[in-house]
């Protein structure tokens, strides 16, 4: 992906994050998160029925790179299956580590390719998927 | 001014986050140094020669603090590992014995967590004293929360956040004539103004070498003799008894009582150095210093119109700001790819949001090895409209 479209995908997604502001429903299962060497830190719903992911909301303060890697994940992520999810989480993480993995499953969050290059920002990265894999893998 | 004194000022960066710590001089390197490769001894433990030469280098230590601070004697001065364990040590060893669950305590909600979070602990009331409009902390605003049920005001001598110096010798005149006692949160003032606890009268003072250019992991703990002899240690083992049985545990004599196995040895004699090279500038010449080149950085700052600055009338060492449109820890990442080190977050004040508004900003924490060419490059750094972008690194 191109610098300039990386820049942009950042940017709107974090000066106009998906699914901002959160429900208080109760159908929703409701975690939190702070990034234990920053600032950022996250509140996150996520509603599942049927094996499917079918609304992620969230709230908190955070940095640019968290907030917009949570968004674009947000918004890949609904309506997928449990697993789909788990798989792309998966990989993705595994990009921001610089391992081995399927770039034809992350579409915009290739958008991170890189952030491995800056040690500080990969626990940013990685903060709200972190999240939505702790609920999946526990409900 | 004494840049050269620091190894690390030869590299390219600007060191703006002196209130989480202070840069380290070459005497106190080698103060430690020293320690390890010369007298490696544990104090008060042997008493062949070297470990005699130990034990006298911290005592020294001792009687150094207690000039420093112009404490009435040397066993009214504890080493601890910081401020946090000296105010933990004062709160759970002594007012955990001295309140009863009627006493109220003052605290104001721009301390840090190491003073609220023990007293918060220990469950007693806290009343939390107003700010003024500019944040700042004052006798009034103490006053006005004191009852009859007061019996301690804890605060911080210079706040860690919005960086106001509290008037501690009027607080404590004020405090004693109505039966309360005073606690002195001084990890920001010690080596960046004048504190003395005799003039200021001061019941209880925790501070930390490692905020004025001493060494990590060595504290003090100061409290009036007649205080000192009712602290409880809260922490015991070695070296504080001078002998127990089954059925009977007998303390050795304040301030022994209360340091309890290994201490950090040569921070501790590093802790004199330390005292030592302060002194060879000036707390006043380095207060003076640093008052200037605030009022020089905060004129250039006010005048970027991308910034909101919250303490901007404050006569002291920090900044706190953001840049609009920017989170604060994306303005740190961008101003560390320029090599300026500053602090982003809440800076260890949770309460602090409810008064400013603001959860987490950018702090500038100014010493007097910083200059005056170092604040032009933090302002010319901030005087660009892309700092989002480019904090982004990619």
């Amino acid at each position: 992906m191109d610098s300039n479209i990386k820049r942009e995908l950042i940017l709107d997604n974090f000066n106009y994050p998906n699914n901002k502001g959160l429900t208080n429903d109760p159908s929703y299962i409701k975690k939190s998160n702070k990034n234990p060497s920053c600032i950022d830190h996250f509140d996150i719903e996520l509603k599942i029925e049927d094996g499917i992911v079918k609304d992620i909301r969230f709230d908190g303060e955070a940095c640019a790179i968290a907030t917009s890697s949570l968004s674009i994940a947000i918004h890949r992520f609904i309506g997928k299956s449990k697993e789909e999810v788990l798989n792309i989480i998966d990989n993705y993480k595994k990009m921001v580590n610089e391992e081995e993995y399927d770039s034809s499953i992350l579409e915009d969050l290739l958008a991170f390719d890189e952030i491995y290059l800056q040690e500080s920002r990969k626990t940013c990265a990685t903060l709200g998927v972190n999240i939505i894999e702790d609920i999946l893998e526990n409900n | 001014m004494h840049r050269d004194d620091f190894n690390i000022l030869n590299t390219n960066i600007i060191y703006f986050d002196n209130g989480a710590t202070s840069l380290k001089p070459k005497c106190v390197t080698d103060s430690i140094n020293k320690y390890y490769s010369e007298y490696p001894m544990n104090a008060h433990r042997g008493d062949y020669n070297l470990s005699m030469l130990t034990s006298n280098l911290y005592e020294k230590s001792r009687d150094k603090v207690k000039e420093f601070i112009n404490a009435k004697s040397s066993k009214e001065i504890v080493f601890t590992s910081g401020a946090t364990e000296s105010l933990n040590m004062i709160i759970n060893g002594y007012f955990k014995h001295a309140l009863n669950s009627n006493d109220e305590v003052i605290l104001s909600k721009s301390e840090h967590a190491s003073l609220i979070l023990p007293f918060m602990e220990l469950g007693v009331k806290i009343k939390y004293a107003d700010l003024d409009e500019d944040y700042k902390l004052s006798l009034d605003n103490i006053s006005q929360k004191v009852t009859n049920n007061t019996k301690v005001i804890a605060l911080s001598h210079i706040s860690n956040v919005i960086g106001d110096k509290r008037d501690i010798k009027s607080i404590c005149e004020f405090a004693h004539k109505n039966n309360i006692l005073v606690v002195v949160d001084a990890a920001q003032s010690l080596g960046h103004t004048l504190v003395d606890v005799t003039d200021m009268d001061i019941d209880f003072l925790a501070g930390s070498a490692h905020k004025f250019c001493g060494p990590m992991g060595v504290g003090i703990l100061y409290a009036k003799e007649e205080l000192m002899k009712n602290i409880k240690p809260v922490t015991t083992g070695g070296g504080v008894t001078s002998s127990f049985r089954e059925d009977e545990i007998v303390y050795k004599d304040y301030p022994f009582n209360l340091e309890a196995g290994t201490r950090n040895v040569p921070g501790v004699i590093a802790l004199a150095d330390t005292i030592d090279y302060i002194n060879s500038i000036g707390v006043n010449t380095i207060e003076e210093y640093v008052s200037d080149l605030r009022k020089y950085l905060i004129t250039k700052l006010s005048k970027l119109d991308n910034l909101d600055i919250y303490n901007k009338d404050i006569d002291g060492s920090t900044i706190i700001f953001n840049v609009k449109g920017v989170f604060a820890q994306d303005t740190s990442l961008y101003l560390d790819k320029k090599n300026i080190c500053v602090r982003s977050g809440d800076h260890c004040d949770k309460m602090l949001h409810e008064v400013t508004g603001v959860k987490n900003t950018v702090r500038v924490s100014l010493y007097f090895y910083n200059t005056i060419e170092e604040c032009d490059k933090l302002v010319e750094a901030l005087d660009n409209k892309n700092i989002l972008e480019e904090s982004l690194g990619i």
